[in-house]
């Protein structure tokens, strides 16, 4: 037998300079095509056209401090000093001054909650207790009892309501979808048709709908000398609402999940209830982290229709705030202000979740 | 394969068979299994007797039943008519009873079927700490033990995902090794492999073959079958129609469906 001629590979060699920087990037991804550079041009037009506006407006002619007077001597700027005036309300709407340390308090434990879950300083179990217990912790910070004083529903309001009314929902309204999926999928025709029911019923209706009723209707059914007040009813319909969407997102997680997975269990001798919290679950949620966390988003800029039931939540508050006849024709910084904080919030939120897609290796495939 | 390497590992496999089916105690036994998908006849009449330790290798053309009959040992698939023993114990009854049969039972299947979502080493514990409430600790022992058994321990923090298809085999099989079942099913093991990972496979099984363990196989990986199997099983249309040592199989099949089989299988 002869001796193998022994294979050498060969050597890498650098990209043609051509295939690199930034104007090659352009011409082959910006202005590839009439079609894309028409596109790209306009783009570029109406950068050209408003950004320069929208910054005398917002920041070189804008009024910063003093009262009305002071912004009425520059009417082409913003009248940042309105925002400052009423900072207080649209935050806490009118919860009273002495208390509003209470405020602060609860967006302090949310915001160390939240830290310490994006820097995953906060695990497991830990972490889910520890969210699951935060609607607890938010309606006692803000209502009061159990050593504090007790603060009437009717003072809350702001950003303070909104976040509450959100977060509560999506909280207990995540293992409710969660249970309403699994329903779903029962051997048993009466939880399944139940399940059924449940989500159709209030997935066919709007949230209007469904706020009204709860605030209206459900004491007409109630028995009498039972009692819920009008906020726990809203915020019931808002997880009820919210709990229909989550089970149907699960839903998909759980119908995608390979029959093996199931197989590979039972042939371990894995009970049927320790393979959907064991297996299943971790599993299907992972797969519909993003559109949870687009049910989150949707969640938070559903509180604003509050308002129609008599809550005053930030954009409630807004809008009475640009009433002010003291500080009447400066709705649009009011609104600015409002689409600026709604817009950071669910952005995070939907960073977060691409964050979370991309770093977990599950997902990497 | 050729069929020189095959015939030559032939007298070895025969004597294992004779003292596997003479002297020892039957693990497994079918007793007129009937087994219906809706109105399809999936399962006819099968009786079989498994001996402790037996190697049996169960080949036959697609839809003839052979992942059907291995999946009703571990009451993956449910039987309407018949009896199927597993150490005397029948497998029927409340669900803990066929849960606790099935304990004896472990299985690997085709997909690897492992969790995406847990590390190898969580994998392979995932069972002895939940269903036999083994401490965590000890969990990773044996865990450990059998993960290096496949060749693999240094990849116990890994995610399936990050493995070869060859490597995810192995912790399947090492997994289910971790329940220390008596009796291990094998359905197509090594059909989702490139074929370069085939052979790592297959000699894990061919150790495993070789600890005494009770395997029933199905596979089409021949030369297997040749060196490993006590008794062939070839089923066509839901029934056991020839069952053989693998020397007999090979060299004297007796049904014309087997003789069609093997031809078109060893000419490729
Ligand atoms: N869940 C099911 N529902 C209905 N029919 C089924 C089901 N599972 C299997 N069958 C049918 O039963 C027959 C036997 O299937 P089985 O999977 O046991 O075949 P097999 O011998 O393992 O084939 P292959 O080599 O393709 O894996 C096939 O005809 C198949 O279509
Ligand atoms: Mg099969």
């Amino acid at each position: 037998m002869t001796n193998p001629t022994i294979f050498v590979p060969k050597p890498d060699r650098e990209a043609p300079a051509q295939a690199k920087g930034f104007l090659h990037w352009l011409k082959h991804h910006v202005f590839n095509g009439w079609f894309n550079s028409a596109l790209a041009l306009s783009l570029i037009a109406i950068i050209v056209l408003t950004v320069p506006q929208v910054i005398q407006w917002a920041f070189i002619k804008a009024t910063w401090v003093g009262d009305s007077a002071n912004c009425k001597t520059s009417p082409d700027g913003a009248c940042w000093s309105f925002i400052a005036a009423k900072f207080r309300v649209l935050m806490v709407g009118v919860y009273p001054a002495a208390e509003s340390w209470r405020g602060i308090v609860g967006a302090l434990v949310l915001a160390i909650l939240i830290i310490t879950t994006i820097t995953n300083h906060l695990k497991g179990k830990v972490l889910i207790v520890a969210w699951l217990l935060l609607p607890v912790f938010g309606y006692w910070i803000i209502g009061g009892g159990f050593g504090l004083n007790e603060v009437d529903q009717s003072s809350w309001g702001g950003l303070m309501l909104s976040v509450l009314l959100a977060l509560v929902g999506i909280i207990v309204s995540i293992p409710l979808g969660i249970v309403l999926a699994l329903g779903r999928f029962s051997g048993s025709p009466i939880t399944k048709s139940l399940c059924i029911g449940f989500i159709e019923t209030v997935r066919g209706v709007p949230l209007i709908t469904i706020l009204f009723m709860s605030s209206v209707m459900m004491p007409l059914f109630l028995p009498p000398g039972f009692i819920i007040d009008n906020m726990l009813r809203i915020q019931t319909g808002m997880i009820f609402f919210s709990a229909a969407y989550v089970a149907e997102v699960v839903r998909g997680g759980l119908q995608a999940l390979p029959k093996g997975q199931f197989e590979a269990a039972s042939s371990l001798g894995i009970n049927y209830p320790k393979t959907l919290y064991l297996i299943v679950l971790p599993q299907a949620l992972r797969h519909v982290l993003p559109p949870l966390i687009g049910r989150c988003i949707s969640m938070f800029k559903n509180t604003s229709l509050v308002i129609i039931v008599g809550l005053l939540d930030f954009l409630g508050m807004i809008k009475s705030a640009s009433l002010d006849s003291e500080w009447l024709g400066f709705e649009t910084e009011a609104y600015v202000f409002g689409a600026v904080v709604y817009f950071s919030i669910c952005y995070s939120l939907s960073r977060y979740g691409a964050h979370l897609e991309k770093s977990d290796p599950v997902l990497q495939k | 394969m050729t069929e020189n390497t095959l015939n030559s590992e032939v007298k070895n496999s025969d004597t294992i068979d004779n003292d596997a089916t003479n002297n020892k105690e039957i693990t497994i036994e079918f007793k007129n299994v009937n087994k219906w998908y809706g109105d399809f006849h999936a399962l006819k009449d099968i009786n079989l007797k498994v001996h402790k330790g037996e190697r049996i290798v169960i080949c036959g053309p697609s839809g003839s039943g052979k992942s059907t009959l291995i999946r009703c040992i571990n009451h993956l698939e449910e039987i309407q008519e018949g009896r199927i023993y597993i150490d005397q114990q029948e497998l029927a009854g409340s669900e803990k009873q066929i849960d606790n049969v099935c304990r004896e039972v472990g299985m690997v299947f085709q997909q690897f079927n492992l969790f995406p979502h847990m590390t190898i080493l969580e994998n392979l514990c995932l069972a002895p700490v939940w269903a036999n409430k083994l401490p965590q600790i000890e969990a990773e022992k044996i865990a450990l033990k059998h993960l290096h058994r496949v060749g693999i321990g240094d990849q116990a923090d890994k995610y399936p995902g990050q493995l070869s298809g060859g490597q995810q085999q192995r912790v399947a099989i090492a997994r289910a090794l971790c329940m220390s079942p008596k009796i291990l099913l094998f359905d197509e093991p090594t059909s989702a492999l490139d074929p370069e990972m085939i052979k790592e496979v297959l000699d894990v099984m061919v150790e495993l073959a070789e600890s005494g363990i009770t395997m029933i196989c199905v596979t089409h990986e021949m030369g297997f079958a040749q060196s490993v199997a006590d008794r062939v099983i070839f089923m066509d249309v839901g029934e056991i129609i020839e069952e053989k040592a693998p020397y007999e199989f090979f060299n004297n099949p007796e049904m014309d469906r087997t003789q069609k089989f093997l031809e078109q299988i060893l000419s490729n």
